[in-house]
């Protein structure tokens, strides 16, 4: 039992990240790195978001009727994003106030309802919650990836301390521009997952999972 | 007036493309942007979701949610404001709900053609996100229309030239391990830096 949960716990990290391999969360995964400091509030919040979730969902997992599922769920995750939204006005204003919708788009981050669906519809809470424990880390080490990368090379710094002294402070670093704007996060996640699949040739997908559902023939599967 | 809502329309279309300068509704982008037809399906089932949700959750906003709006009811210290995500996106599934019933029952062509996606839509990030955003920047109701028709339609466009790409880039020979999601996301980002062009623009 300790190895299968700790395989559950680990096995989102690399060999099943839910970024790189099953292509969910990627809203915001984008929009916060910027900063290390909010890409890891950010991963905290999901964190405790997906755990949180995965574990109530999974209680009541056999006392829901399939066709409501989905709005039950909705409503539980968006009462949990509410209270981590409210903890974070509380004790982190500041980069709650950076962080601006991102927060409230926890809710619709795919990683969330997808390990609910997926995960917590069938376990019982124990492994559930280390489920969503792990997928939210999987989540945070891309997001502190690529946030690192963009940090340092777009304004020099990890963490808010400079690491490269910028021309413009009398330094010699001439800090990359483009890491700042939206193109390098598209960039540095393509590149992540080359990098990955790189090492782990039997991650290259057949199909997206969303998308086979689209094709002809699988449409009822969506209801 | 008309000249402030037609900037407003072209700031949410170009400037701040709600997909290539948010990164909202990604999953969905990267996942049905394989074909051109589908992404055209899809492309306007945001729209019209996005024209219907982003208005109505402004009512409800205003008329509830905000600071000191519920003085109508005789109750101003009262803030609803913690509620707002609850409102929003309960609006918003409900809201998918219904237009999916009310097409299946008045236009079975429309509903044959968007009908898929409507489910897909409702935990669509671009739509809590416009929703967002409309509450973030206090937009009149008149203001919310445009912006939530201006969002959806720089949505559709980002997605359908997305999959016209993607069908090009078949032919492609990309190396193994940066096929599919990889090269895509790649695509994705030299769109968006064309999209940044549009950024110079002073409305």
């Amino acid at each position: 039992m300790a190895s299968s949960n700790r395989e559950i716990l680990l096995d989102p990290l690399i060999n099943n990240n839910p970024i790189a391999l099953q292509v969910l969360g990627l809203c915001s995964a984008l929009a916060v790195t910027t900063k290390m400091s909010t890409a890891f509030v950010m991963s905290l919040a999901v964190i405790a978001v997906t755990a949180l979730s995965n574990t109530a969902i999974s209680l009541i997992r056999n006392l829901v009727p399939p066709s409501i599922r989905i709005i039950v769920q909705l409503t539980i995750i968006a009462s949990l994003v509410i209270i981590t939204d409210q903890v974070l006005q509380a004790f982190v204003f500041d980069i709650s106030k950076q962080l601006t919708v991102f927060v409230g788009l926890i809710i619709t981050n795919c990683i969330i309802m997808g390990r609910a669906e997926a995960f917590a519809m069938q376990n019982p809470p124990g492994p559930s919650f280390i489920d969503g424990v792990g997928n939210g880390l999987g989540y945070g080490l891309v997001l502190m990836a690529v946030a690192f990368i963009r940090e340092l090379f777009g304004s020099g710094k990890v963490f808010g301390l400079t690491v490269l002294p910028l021309v413009t402070e009398g330094g010699w670093y001439q800090p990359n521009g483009l890491m700042l704007l939206a193109p390098a996060a598209f960039f540095l996640i393509g590149c992540f997952i080359w990098a990955v699949r790189s090492w782990k040739p039997e991650q290259v997908e057949e199909d997206f999972h969303v998308g086979a559902l689209l094709e002809p023939g699988h449409e009822g599967s969506l209801r | 007036m008309l000249e402030h809502y037609l900037s407003l329309a072209t700031k949410a279309v170009f400037v701040e493309n709600i997909a290539l300068a948010f990164f909202l509704g990604m999953c969905s982008f990267l996942a049905v942007s394989k074909k051109v037809t589908t992404a055209i399906g899809l492309g306007a089932a945001v729209i019209f979701v996005l024209g219907i949700t982003v208005p109505l959750n402004q009512i409800l906003f205003s008329a509830f949610l905000k600071e000191g709006s519920l003085g109508w009811l005789g109750f101003p210290d009262i803030n609803l404001g913690f509620l707002t995500y609850l409102t929003l996106i309960g609006t918003i599934a409900a809201v998918v709900q219904i237009v999916e019933m009310v097409i299946d029952r008045f236009s079975p062509e429309l509903y044959n053609a968007l009908g898929v996606f409507l489910p897909l839509i409702a935990v669509n990030c671009a739509i809590l996100g416009a929703a967002l955003f409309m509450v973030n920047r206090e937009y009149t109701l008149g203001e919310a229309t445009v912006f939530g028709l201006g969002s959806g339609v720089g949505w559709a466009i980002a997605i359908v030239a997305l999959a016209a790409i993607r069908e090009k880039l078949r032919y492609s020979n990309v190396p193994e391990p940066l096929r599919g999601l990889g090269i895509t996301f790649i695509v994705v980002g030299l769109m968006s830096l064309g999209f940044m062009a549009f950024s110079g623009i002073s409305l």
